[in-house]
């Protein structure tokens, strides 16, 4: 078990110079450089040359990237064309919002999804399910944006409940004022994107319950006298959570990364605005830095997903 | 008399096994482990082994869709183990498959004018008119109606399904037909009915058969010659006398007295043998099988028959017992 | 104390319908069976001709929104034909064990084999932890698993079908049932573990005394196994008597027509016998006259009752419609 992963995370390493290589061109590609912005219009041209020079812009590309490289294990993921400060404190305080954002968006995602899918599953076409159903189409076809405004506008404006944006308030004070301001900050953005995010793992759970009800299994439970409910709960519920549970590998990377959407309706800094926002803003060192890490990420829950699912799965738990 | 038209020599076809830390080929699974036959013109050739046995690897890569590891298959004096040389002999045409699956090995969305139009388009080019007379034809030679053509698979039962797959196997005049398992899905009435749709078009068009099956009831009516396989090497060949009345083989004997007997009079005696037999089996099984469990190499007993004896001859009053009957 | 009857279990007019497109169909028609302890009963008959359904009519596991089930299944004089779920799991499992055909897919795939059967005990016994876990050993013994205690952590994929199959039967006996009813047990085996497996329930049989209804298609394991035999077709039982006389002197025109199917015939390059037509699908089943009558159709309508019902043509020996009379396969001569 531990050689397998252990395997895999070396097998990450390649994946990772790749991905390293990739966004390094990228960056290279993109228009700017660090003294972008810093600069007037009056600086003489030559000596722009030369501060170039020394921060070594005219070395070969390979050169360049083993200094990059070297850099990021420093920690250094260079500076923010626009900001002018180093983009690892930028996405330093971002990453916590957009954690506890997410955090609880997924906490509330799931205990509204499993309820739904075993509903559904269980009732198979009765009219639990079809509700569930048509729960789940609207949350599927709204785009999220659409949803986001109406709910803003509705509890928002309407009603007043939650407040529209940011992610604490100013004249919060002390360590439960601030908490309490913050998860008065956040509770309602993260049921909004819960609520929308439902749809994959209601469908996933529901469709694992409906084969799972007609396996041989259940029968041969059944048949030993096993009551209804006990067969549902420990037969045909948990075999049809493995899918969810090692999608779950995934849904930790999307907690990091944050989701771009929500965060730019309700203004909230996280890791997801701030992607957008340096994208809108030209800011190529923020934006190369973000995608190295969510490319980071995305492979960290992979790797994840699989270490998952070979704990809850013996037919796939490696020797 | 019997010109042989296929000679497979030393066949294997094995898988490679990744263990330990870097993944590497610790070991191989032996699927098809130095296998001959050699199959006539015309004749149904059995091959019978549990599953797992390797029987089916052996038919795929007679049909050329298992890549061998090594050995040869020889047709018309060439080996076809290679793709190009599969190619230039139109191989492919002369050799054909009968699936066991009737249902998965049918395209379900097209129509069965197609399904069985498929083979000889590939091969032949004939205009629409006279390739529809010939499935029609073919429908015809397996008793289907003629207006199945415009039917889609699921339509017809599982044995109507399988002769269609065989009206499709024989639609390129083919000289060797394998059929694995080909009526193990179906009852007993309509395995009868394929059975005898299979001996007519042989009788007719001198097609061999391949017929690899499990089934040794299924596999005596149908092959004048067989081999027995377990653990990817053949325990026995021979004729079907050979075979069913005087096997030599511990193996051969103990998957002949499990068959279930219908012979209600003496199923206490037939019992009692088959357990006396599987007690042979267990006790003496180190005497025919070498140290790693691997069936010996097979040795002539006569012209015909090949036994995998051991090195040792300790089976000689058996071999004397053959020869008195 | 408990009453030792040798009747396990008496099955009378029962008839289980499943709903299509709205309509219910028969697919068992007026099924009259009995049980009895040491027995081995065959039902035996080709797909589709109801003896599975038979099976799970008994038991009790069918789908209660498309499927009704009336007549009588009597069991102790209980009647198990809509008995309440809460009773019937008192039953299922501790009176009556089920095998089924695949044993692969008749085992949750991520629960150990060993706790699979100990659920059987969980619900039947009042064994502790420690109790339950020896049983199972001893069940594993019984049913000859060679490492009893190594196979009780393993999961179902990683034991061969043989293994499994003794899996699944330790499960139906756990709770020492009276009445064992096992749906093609060895359909999916090879033919040598096909014989343990079977000789392996006639042991059990033995040993519980209990009685055995063994559903299969495969006429050489019913010559084998059973004692007495029901073949079926069309949903309905066709002819029954004890093993020796379905074998030697059948009498119904399909029982003979389907052992004379059987690639058993001495001369090899003779065609196997085919019977005529197919069998009809559950919505198109004749619900009147012969069910067979359309694949003899070389026999005169006159031959047939117009409502063939059972008759006891010497003692135990049951025969459908009197057809059978001047029935003859149509190469033969009639009246041979």
């Amino acid at each position: 078990m531990w050689k397998t992963v252990l395997r895999r995370v070396l097998i990450m390493i390649p994946q990772l110079i790749i991905l390293s290589i990739l966004v390094f061109f990228l960056a290279k590609m993109m228009p700017g450089d660090p003294f972008t912005g810093q600069i007037n219009p009056n600086t003489d041209p030559k000596q722009l040359e030369a501060l170039k020079r020394a921060a070594g812009l005219y070395d070969p590309a390979p050169v360049q990237y083993a200094r990059w490289v070297g850099n990021i294990f420093k920690g250094d993921l260079g500076t923010s064309y626009i900001q002018h400060v180093p983009v690892t404190s930028l996405i330093a305080d971002r990453a916590l919002n957009t954690f506890w954002l997410s955090l609880l968006t997924t906490i509330i995602s799931y205990s509204i999804s499993i309820p739904l899918g075993v509903i559904a599953g269980k009732h198979q076409d009765e009219w639990q399910d079809q509700a569930v159903q048509i729960f789940n189409y609207v949350t599927f076809a709204i785009p999220a944006f659409v949803f986001y405004i109406l709910g803003i506008w509705l509890f928002c404006f309407l009603l007043g409940w939650f407040p529209i944006s940011g992610s604490v308030s100013p004249n919060a004070s002390g360590f439960w004022g601030t908490l309490g301001s913050q998860l008065y900050h956040i509770i309602f953005p993260a049921i909004l994107s819960a609520v929308i995010t439902t749809t994959g793992i209601v469908q996933y759970l529901r469709t694992g319950i409906v084969d799972n009800k007609v396996e041989d299994y259940v029968r041969t439970a059944h048949s030993k006298g096993v009551p209804e409910n006990v067969v549902f709960n420990k037969h045909i519920l948990r075999n049809s959570l493995l899918p969810i549970a090692s999608s779950f590998g995934t849904v930790i990377t999307g907690l990091l990364s944050g989701s771009m959407i929500i965060e730019t309706v309700f203004s909230y800094p996280g890791m997801g605005k701030l992607f957008l926002d340096s994208i809108q803003q030209r800011d190529y060192t923020t934006l190369t830095a973000l995608i190295l890490i969510f490319g980071f990420l995305t492979l960290l829950g992979n790797l994840l997903s699989d270490i998952i699912m070979s704990i809850v799965d013996p037919r796939i738990r490696i020797k | 008399m019997a010109k042989e038209i296929i000679e497979v020599k030393n066949l294997k076809v094995h898988y490679p096994i990744r263990s330990g830390f870097w993944n590497r080929i610790t070991d191989y699974v032996r699927a098809v482990d130095d296998i001959s036959i050699t199959i006539n013109e015309g004749e149904t050739y059995g091959l019978i082994g549990e599953s797992g046995s390797g029987k089916s690897t052996t038919g795929k890569a007679i049909v050329g869709v298992e890549p061998v590891t090594s050995g040869s298959i020889m047709y018309k004096g060439v080996d076809i183990t290679k793709s190009k040389s599969r190619h230039r002999l139109n191989y492919n045409k002369d050799v054909q498959m009968i699936f066991q699956d009737s249902l998965s090995s049918l395209n379900p969305r097209k129509r069965i004018e197609d399904i069985i139009a498929e083979p000889i388009r590939n091969f032949e080019n004939l205009t629409t008119d006279q390739e529809r007379d010939r499935v029609q034809e073919l429908l015809d030679i397996v008793g289907m109606p003629s207006d199945s053509i415009y039917k889609y698979p699921h339509e017809f039962s599982g044995g109507q399904r399988q002769r269609i797959g065989v009206a499709r196997a024989v639609a390129t005049n083919p000289r060797l037909v394998v059929a694995d398992e080909p009526t193990s899905a179906l009852d007993l009435s309509v395995q009868a009915q394929v059975l005898n749709f299979m001996k007519h078009i042989q009788q007719q068009y001198n097609i061999a058969y391949l017929f690899i099956s499990h089934d040794l009831g299924v596999v005596k009516h149908m092959s004048e010659n067989l081999a027995i396989m377990h653990r990817g090497r053949l325990v026995e060949i021979g004729s079907r006398e050979d075979i069913y009345q005087h096997p030599m083989h511990i193996y051969t004997k103990r998957l002949l007295s499990a068959i279930p007997q219908v012979d209600v009079e003496h199923r206490d005696e037939h019992k009692k043998h088959r357990q006396e037999v599987e007690q042979e089996f267990q006790n003496d099984q180190s005497k025919w099988y070498d140290k790693d469990g691997r069936v010996f190499p097979l040795k002539h007993v006569s012209d015909n028959h090949l036994v995998a004896l051991p090195e040792k001859e300790i089976i000689e009053e058996e071999t004397n017992d053959k020869e008195g009957a | 104390m408990e009453k030792q009857s040798d009747l396990l279990l008496d099955i009378q007019h029962l008839h289980t319908a499943y709903r299509l497109n709205g309509k219910f169909y028969d697919a068992a028609d007026d099924i009259n069976l009995t049980l009895k302890r040491n027995e081995i009963l065959s039902i035996v008959g080709e797909s589709g001709c109801g003896k599975s359904t038979i099976a799970s009519s008994i038991i009790g596991l069918y789908d209660h929104k498309n499927t009704k089930v009336t007549g009588d299944i009597l069991y102790n004089e209980l009647n198990l034909v809509g008995l309440n779920e809460s009773l019937f799991d008192k039953i299922r499992g501790n009176k009556i064990g089920m095998i089924f055909q695949d044993p692969l897919a008749s085992l949750n795939p991520l629960m150990r084999v060993g706790d699979q059967v100990a659920e059987t005990l969980y619900y039947h016994t009042d064994m502790d932890e420690k109790e339950r876990h020896a049983r199972v050993i001893e069940l594993f013994n019984q049913v000859g698993m060679p490492k009893p205690e190594e196979t009780y952590a393993m999961y179902p994929f990683e034991l061969s079908g043989g293994l499994r199959q003794r899996v699944v039967i330790a499960m139906a006996v756990a709770c020492k049932p009276e009445i064992i009813i096992a749906d093609e047990p060895t359909t999916a085996l090879d033919v040598t573990i096909q014989a343990q497996i079977l000789d392996l329930l006639e042991d059990i049989q033995k040993q519980s005394q209990s009685g055995i209804i063994l559903i299969t298609h495969d006429l050489g394991v019913v010559a084998e196994t059973a004692d007495e035999v029901a073949v079926m077709y069309g949903g309905q039982i066709v002819e029954k008597a004890d093993v020796k006389t379905i074998f030697e002197h059948p009498l119904h025109p399909y029982t003979r027509s389907l052992l004379n199917s059987m690639p058993q015939s001495e001369d090899e390059e003779e065609d196997l016998h085919v019977i005529q037509g197919t069998v009809p699908s559950l919505q198109n089943m004749p619900r009147k006259g012969d069910r067979f009558a359309a694949r003899i159709p070389w026999i005169p309508a006159s031959a047939h009752e117009e409502n063939p019902v059972m008759h006891e043509v010497e003692p135990g020996h049951w025969v459908r419609c009197t057809c059978w009379k001047t029935f003859h396969f149509q190469d033969e001569v009639s009246g041979e």
